[in-house]
């Protein structure tokens, strides 16, 4: 889909009313990740299961959570990315 | 609304599909050439597959008066097989000249190998000698950031490569910067447990603006539900969560289609 929106237009919405419109998704949002938890932990052998590299990286995003910074996702996304290393072998044009 | 969706994989999509893109205003649909859910094991495969592409898709979605374009390719996943992709490179100009032929893609990286870069390198040296624009896959979850870096890497180091000629396609927070600021054009995928939810895609637009940016619903093989592979995605979630922010009478925004 092309959208062509005036970038005048695109200005965010208003704090308050951000925050009336989103909040009961942000409720929902944290239950889902609560019960995800939660479930890990009811689980057989969840102690070794708490020791998982992927579960400290969601320890981690929770931490970036309660950071009021700003760039939430971009540093979340981040987080869950492999480092990148600029002297990578380029293949050569033809 | 009209709109069109610049990345839908039609093929694994049911007629039924065509139809409710239809219902719903779509005009017309780029399918770039992707993998098939298995590993093929020959050129030949593949021409039987450019040919679904350029000759059976555009006649099943013309039957909803929706216009159908495709991108040609051998895919990131099967590059890893290099003598089965110089193969297939080796046919693609035989269906560049088609009308509804945009360009080579969804070229790209996969897990970010050598096999694949080089692979990646040769589309691109097929795209430049044939003067055609090209579609680029970015990596799925962790391996993404890199292999962005390592795409642009390849295409800011060679010289023949014009940045507006290129679509670097499922961008996310960490990389939609990435493309933009190199002068490529981007798109978003609506896939909401994999890469982008509608209410994310909105907020990177809102971030970056809507200068070269598009959202697709890329639609392939998996379920709709949960993993969000809705044919009219584009339409259904992201226009409407464009239209819960700025058409409350808060804040007046205008869409615009272009055909």
């Amino acid at each position: 889909m092309d959208i062509l929106m005036n970038n005048s237009v695109m200005t965010p919405l208003p704090a308050a009313k951000a925050l009336d419109a989103y909040f009961l998704e942000a409720r929902s949002k944290l239950l889902d990740l609560a019960g995800i938890l939660d479930r890990i932990g009811r689980g057989d052998e969840s102690s070794a299961a708490g020791k998982d590299p992927r579960l400290a990286k969601v320890r981690q995003g929770l931490e970036i959570l309660q950071d009021r910074s700003g760039g939430r996702a971009e540093r979340i996304q981040q987080l869950f990315s492999l480092s990148y290393e600029a002297t990578w072998q380029r293949p050569a044009a033809r | 609304m009209y709109y069109l969706d610049p990345h839908i994989h039609m093929i694994s999509r049911v007629t039924d599909d065509y139809q409710r893109m239809a219902q719903c205003g779509c005009q017309a649909v780029s399918e770039p050439a992707f993998w098939a859910g298995f590993d093929r094991g020959s050129a030949e495969g593949f021409r039987d597959y450019f040919r679904h592409l350029v000759e059976v898709e555009p006649k099943r979605a013309a039957q909803f008066g929706i216009k159908h374009y495709s991108w040609l390719c051998i895919n990131a996943k099967e590059a890893e097989n290099v003598k089965l992709s110089r193969e297939v490179i080796a046919i693609i100009p035989e269906y560049l000249d088609r009308p509804n032929v945009l360009g080579i893609g969804e070229i790209g990286l996969n897990k970010n190998t050598r096999n694949e870069a080089t692979i990646f390198q040769e589309h691109v040296d097929l795209a430049m000698k044939t003067n055609e624009l090209i579609l680029i896959h970015t990596p799925h979850l962790e391996d993404k950031y890199k292999g962005t870096r390592m795409i642009i890497d390849m295409l800011k180091g060679d010289r023949r490569v014009t940045p507006e000629r290129v679509l670097i396609d499922h961008v996310e927070e960490h990389t939609v910067r990435l493309a933009l600021d190199n002068g490529f054009w981007c798109g978003m995928t609506l896939y909401p447990t994999t890469k982008c939810t509608p209410e994310r895609a909105v907020d990177i637009v809102e971030m970056v603006g809507p200068e070269r940016i598009m959202a697709n619903s890329a639609g392939d093989w998996g379920c709709g539900f949960g993993s969000g592979r809705d044919c009219r995605a584009v339409v259904n979630p992201f226009a409407m969560e464009l239209k819960r922010r700025y058409a409350s009478g808060f804040v007046s925004f205008t869409l615009k289609h272009t055909l």
